[in-house]
């Protein structure tokens, strides 16, 4: 069919014009994180910088310390977060999975409705903040709402009971293995997939977390990195607009838009560069996660 | 495995008993994962009687007086709460139509691609803002549209002989905007579950179609899309079910948390957070976020029974 030549090529077009809508806004803060401050503050943001310049990169220097602790910490919540996460959700995923498990029907709504009703914001606050006191600790960006969900053990439970046989789980217990030794023996290394899906899920929600550090850390010590990029976004927004003479100042000397945009650019880049190596996971686990459970 | 006969009540509960000994092991490991259910979501399940009180912190949460719903009356006397509710429906309604077509044509497209490499490339770039975190989004948009160096106003507009604009003061845009970056962060995601089911589709269709001299389009018209849309009503009831929540990062960093924006960037989500840090009025928020949680709840229940009594293979339980 002649046709068929010209069909790829419009099919192409729109959608590399579609992921080039995609990429964009990323070329464009990069781009900009490499421009004189000047330059941006006479022709505004732009693809393609007209003067380089690593002006922002070195004021960042000058605060190196904070956004290396900001870092330590995202990079430490999230192995944590991710391993803990990983090991309740099996854990729980395993029994909701063996089908002679007394009161497994029970189990199962209890997870289950958790995804239908919460309590809200408030009582949630409440809680972690009144009766477990997570305010201004560690803790407070690594257990709120981030560890384990109803949907990733409901997601595990599925992949348990339809790719392990139930038989080899049977002739295990026969052989003498006790139920823990089957579990970490026989199920674990067999489900390196769904591991990997929600372990990939776990990583991407630490690293990208800012709300917990919003409403539970108001100490400097224990901003993440989102969060720091949070506080600064705020901040030099507040510099710029202040009328005040002392602060205009200071904020004249600062090159706060290509700042602002380098700080950004720390803090996707990590992300952006770890992509192509977990992208075959990334996919696979989206579709997983696409079968009902 | 054992056939389990019809025994009295008292032999059936011992069987019981017996069984819970023989997998005590599978009941210890659910146990630290139930603990923190029990933390995370059933104990704030709990704390919603804080909208029928008027909390005291001297008296404690338990301790406080009981004003019945004296909370939701002070809520619903204010304009907020008709253009929170309004905005939260509206946003997401408009997401889920639009969301959903423009995932479901690319996902469409994807599939047409016959370059294995160009196809992957592309799912790649989709799917990348999805990495990335509200507040980076922030940033994003912030280079877009500030108002003396953003890009719209220094290279697009001038492109087309426009004047500046001062996004960040004006109202009547940010629907669009919001919708914009809604689309541009979400959308990735969901084609690539839409093109997951495409795949999955036997090929023999469309072989018969195509002996039967079905062009491309009819193929996609009579086959494609009836083939797929048990994925869309599932996630389409997903989306219903959570039409009364909004992503917070969305309609809080987004418009850099602008006073003079709120009135169509406060939704639901926004208001009880703002309630709750900003003004400290811990009763009305909670109130707000009940009105949420409930209606919710409802609006999930009643859309899975929809799709149940049509189709019960589509429903989500």
């Amino acid at each position: 069919m002649p046709s068929n030549k010209l069909y790829q090529w419009i099919i192409n077009l729109v959608m590399l014009a579609f992921s080039a809508f995609c990429i964009f806004p990323f070329l464009v803060l990069i781009s900009a994180s490499f421009t004189d401050d000047m330059e941006i503050t006479r022709n505004g943001y732009s693809f393609i910088p007209k003067d380089i310049s690593f002006a922002a990169y070195g004021y960042l220097l000058n605060d190196a310390a904070n956004i290396a602790r900001a870092y330590g910490i995202t990079i430490l919540i999230t192995l944590i977060g991710t391993v803990a996460g990983l090991i309740l959700i099996a854990l729980l995923a395993y029994p909701l999975s063996r089908k002679e498990m007394p009161f497994r029907n029970v189990l199962a709504f209890y997870v289950f409705f958790t995804m239908l009703f919460n309590g809200g914001l408030v009582p949630t606050y409440l809680v972690y903040t009144n009766m477990f006191d997570v305010k201004n600790t560690i803790w407070a960006l690594i257990i709120p709402g981030l560890l384990l969900n109803g949907f990733y053990v409901i997601l595990m439970r599925t992949f348990f009971s339809t790719s392990i046989p139930g038989a080899i789980i049977e002739s295990a217990y026969i052989d003498g293995a006790k139920e823990l030794r089957i579990f970490t023996s026989i199920v674990l290394p067999l489900s390196t997939p769904v591991l990997a899906t929600i372990g990939l899920f776990l990583t991407i929600g630490y690293w990208n977390d800012w709300f917990n550090g919003l409403i539970y850390v108001t100490d400097k010590q224990y901003y993440s990195l989102q969060n720091l990029l949070n506080r600064i976004l705020l901040d030099v927004q507040f510099l710029q607009n202040s009328q005040d003479g002392i602060s205009s100042e200071l904020a004249a000397n600062i090159p706060l838009k290509s700042m602002r945009m380098a700080m950004a650019a720390i803090g996707a880049i990590p992300i952006i560069a770890a992509y192509p190596f977990f992208q075959k996971y990334f996919i696979k686990g989206i579709t997983v996660g696409a079968v009902k459970g | 495995m054992q056939a389990q006969p019809k025994q009295a009540t008292a032999t059936g509960l011992r069987f019981k008993l017996k069984e819970l000994k023989k997998y005590r092991a599978l009941m210890l490991m659910a146990i630290p994962g139930m603990l923190y259910l029990l933390i995370n979501n059933y104990l704030p399940m709990f704390g919603v009687v804080i909208a029928f009180k008027d909390v005291n912190f001297a008296k404690g949460i338990w301790g406080s007086d009981w004003i019945g719903f004296k909370n939701f009356e002070y809520l619903f006397k204010t304009s907020d709460a008709f253009i929170i509710t309004r905005n939260t429906i509206l946003y997401n309604l408009v997401f889920i139509i639009l969301g959903t077509s423009i995932s479901i044509s690319l996902a469409i497209l994807l599939n047409e691609i016959k370059n294995r490499f160009l196809s992957r490339f592309n799912q790649s770039l989709i799917l990348l803002p999805h990495l990335i975190s509200m507040v980076i989004v922030g940033y994003l948009v912030l280079a877009f549209l500030d108002g003396n160096s953003g890009f719209m106003n220094k290279t697009i507009l001038p492109m087309f002989g426009l004047s500046e604009v001062s996004w960040y003061s004006e109202t009547k845009y940010w629907p669009y905007i919001l919708t914009i970056v809604h689309i541009w962060k979400g959308v990735g995601y969901s084609c690539v579950i839409y093109l997951a089911s495409i795949i999955g589709i036997d090929s023999e269709y469309y072989e018969a179609a195509t002996i039967d001299g079905a062009n491309r389009w009819q193929q996609i018209w009579n086959i494609t899309i009836p083939l797929i849309i048990p994925v869309i009503t599932i996630l389409t009831l997903l989306s219903i079910g959570r039409i009364f929540y909004s992503d917070f990062g969305l309609f809080y960093q987004v418009p850099l948390n602008t006073g003079v924006l709120m009135p169509v960037t406060n939704t639901i989500d926004t208001y009880v957070y703002r309630a709750l840090i900003n003004l400290g009025d811990i009763g009305m928020s909670s109130a707000a976020g009940m009105y949420q949680a409930v209606v919710g709840f409802v609006l999930i229940i009643v859309a899975n029974y929809v799709v149940k009594k049509r189709n019960s293979d589509n429903a989500l339980f």
